[in-house]
């Protein structure tokens, strides 16, 4: 890669487009997109960064349509993003089960704003952690990732699209607009550091026997064909066997569907980050992420400066959410809390896996958490 | 009777999954004529086999990328051309066909029909028009005539259609020509055409559907509506007859204008280089 591919450097830049630079850093070379707030930045980025590197700026007529050109873009081969908002990704979510169904690699950033509806477009929120869970139809499970700093928008859109290619899954980079306008540090590293996960090619030539949607190896993922390689495979949104054919009987759609599922959590070293911050001997554990998590971050060291056993679990993949981790915590742990800029959207999650109430520091969305409200929660927790 | 005539190979047998046959569609459906001279034309385009690509949407015209032996892409309702432009912007070599239905392409599909030909995107289009959704059952849809039935038009149709080219002429397509099931030699023509053809190109093909559209029309055989295409086609030449006159309903006794209408060199679109 040239210098021009990757501004390697330390830069004071926002999370829009930190986020812009990861994924030309990762390689990305398509973006199909219509604009949202509070994402635009994204798509303007890279409007003027595509043609450099020789990729595609394509803006799109809706975000059914972005959703759907990045998939093909796809499975020409190339990696491929968009970025949008609650509303855009509404409109994204037929497709965005495509592109499960099909195993389709790609990224989609969502810079949540505050919702439903139009809601608050310039505001921050956090409320499309359950839409990207389940809001395609169908069982499926979705690889999210929450940013709390432009550095972050920068480093996970790098591993989006890594764990994208090597499990050939849709990611979605759940961002918010605080992590999105914000301008701090971004560090890019040099070109030759930055990892890249590349898709598994078929090990058989073309015009041979060739099952495509066969899996040889442990992690459920079977090799990736892209038009033009001379396999002449058919891909169908329609359950389909082995070979890429329908085939819709009972048998064939628990197969498919449940080794898409099984795939992610097969390969959850790969896709797992969180950040532990004082959680050795936590009484009390905050449990956030995204812009909120700085919040959280805040509260919990002013706790322990009172001498109050707080800790912070933040997560960064948020699905699959870490189960194993947090099961492992709630046994030594008196309290959790569960701050997030909605009402409760993963406080059930956690929920149902600690086996217990868990105290909510909720809002709606349109402003941020004070580090105050949690910290006024530990200590009555305390 | 006679033994059935039985032989080695068919001229299409490289291009056609014949593992796949039988295929879905009723008696006297037009959709695999389409799909036949589709195959013809890929073999004799002189394009190798293995760059070309279909991306259908969803009903029963979708359902030919699972019957063509190429790279074939079977998408959602309606997003066969976004997904076909970002297959085509991601690997311009390929030479990538969109072949979906009415349904399909112009109603729930219908946004990205117009904004793909206002680009002018180098993907070709040949859109089969039954005139209504064959494969739940026979609704009405964007293309069926005003007063005509469809199980959910039992008292008639009360909205008007599109005239398809005329929506593709000033939606900025390349090429828009209009065919019907019998015109077999021209479809072919002008798919080997288009694929030299740089830009947008639609190619918009009348097809009986008498267990759709036929069994609400009084048309209850593919051949009596392909004997309709036979007595009231005219062929339009060199701009006779303008893209706004071109409606078309197969229950009056009117005729039902063919031809190409629209063959202009507007530029293809190019990513943009720096």
């Amino acid at each position: 890669m040239s210098a021009e591919q990757v501004l390697t450097g330390q830069h004071f830049m926002n999370g829009d487009h930190a986020c812009a630079e990861g994924a030309i850093a990762a390689g990305c070379r398509f973006f199909g997109g219509y604009p949202i707030t509070p994402s635009t930045e994204i798509a303007e980025r890279l409007a003027r960064r595509m043609p450099e590197v020789d990729g595609v700026y394509l803006q799109m007529e809706d975000e059914l349509g972005s959703m759907s050109a990045i998939l093909g873009a796809s499975a020409g081969g190339v990696r491929s993003m968009t970025a949008t908002s609650g509303p855009g990704l509404s409109l994204m979510l037929e497709n965005l089960g495509l592109g499960v169904m099909l195993e389709l690699p790609c990224v989609v950033v969502d810079v949540q704003r505050g919702s439903p509806s139009t809601g608050l477009p310039t505001m921050p929120g956090q409320s499309d952690v359950m839409q990207v869970r389940w809001g395609s139809h169908g069982d499926f499970q979705i690889v999210a990732y929450a940013p709390w700093s432009p550095q972050e928008m920068f480093d996970l859109t790098i591993l989006a699209f890594n764990v994208a290619d090597r499990i050939r899954v849709p990611v979605v980079l759940l961002a918010d607009e605080v992590v999105g306008h914000m301008v701090e540090r971004v560090v890019i590293p040099a070109a030759e550091q930055i990892e890249r996960w590349d898709r598994k090619h078929p090990k058989v030539p073309p015009n041979g026997p060739f099952d495509p949607f066969k899996v040889q190896d442990d992690d459920l993922v079977p090799p990736m064909v892209h038009a033009g390689d001379g396999y002449r495979i058919h891909y169908t949104g329609l359950t389909h066997d082995e070979h890429g054919y329908p085939d819709m009987t009972a048998d064939t759609h628990q197969a498919l569907v449940s080794r898409l599922v099984k795939k992610v959590h097969r390969n959850a070293s790969l896709v797992m980050r969180y950040e532990e911050y004082y959680l050795e001997d936590a009484q009390i554990i905050v449990i956030s992420y995204g812009c909120t998590s700085r919040s959280a971050h805040q509260a919990v060291r002013e706790a322990r400066e009172m001498g109050v056993k707080a800790g912070l679990f933040r997560l960064i993949t948020l699905w699959p959410f870490p189960e194993k981790k947090l099961s492992a915590l709630s046994a030594d742990t008196e309290s959790f809390i569960v701050a997030e800029l909605n009402l409760g959207q993963m406080s059930s999650e956690v929920e149902r896996i600690v086996q217990r109430q868990v105290i909510g520091v909720h809002h709606a969305g349109g402003a941020m958490i004070t580090p105050e409200r949690i910290f006024t929660e530990i200590m009555g927790a305390a | 009777m006679r033994d059935a005539i039985q032989v080695e190979s068919h001229p299409l047998d490289q291009i056609i999954r014949a593992d796949r046959l039988p295929h879905i569609w009723c008696p006297g459906c037009g959709i695999g004529i389409v799909m036949r001279v589709y195959g013809q034309s890929i073999i004799e385009s002189g394009i190798p086999v293995d760059r070309h690509v279909v991306v259908s949407g969803i009903g029963c015209s979708g359902r030919v990328a699972g019957y063509m032996n190429i790279d074939s892409y079977h998408t959602t309702h309606g997003r066969a051309i976004p997904f076909a432009t970002g297959l085509k912007l991601a690997n311009p070599e390929l030479m990538v066909t969109v072949f979906s239905g009415d349904g399909d392409l112009v109603a729930i599909g219908g946004n990205h029909l117009i904004h793909a030909a206002r680009r002018n995107i180098n993907i070709k289009i040949i859109c089969v028009n039954n005139f209504n959704y064959g494969m739940t059952g026979g609704q009405a849809g964007p293309t069926t005539p005003q007063g005509a039935r469809a199980v959910t038009a039992p008292y008639g149709n009360p909205e008007l259609p599109f005239n398809l080219p005329y929506l593709l002429a000033a939606s900025g397509a390349n090429f828009v020509s209009r065919w019907s099931n019998l015109h077999v030699r021209q479809i072919r023509e002008d798919i080997l055409y288009t694929y030299k053809k740089p830009g947008f190109t639609f190619i918009e093909v009348l097809s009986p559907c008498p267990i759709g559209f036929g069994k609400s029309n009084r048309i209850e055989d593919g051949l009596e509506e392909m004997e309709i295409y036979r007595q009231r086609c005219v062929l339009t030449r060199d701009g006779d007859v303008r893209a706004e006159d071109l409606d078309i309903d197969l229950r009056e006794d009117q005729p039902i204008y063919v031809g190409r209408f629209v063959d202009r060199d507007r530029e293809a679109y190019k990513a943009v280089k720096r």
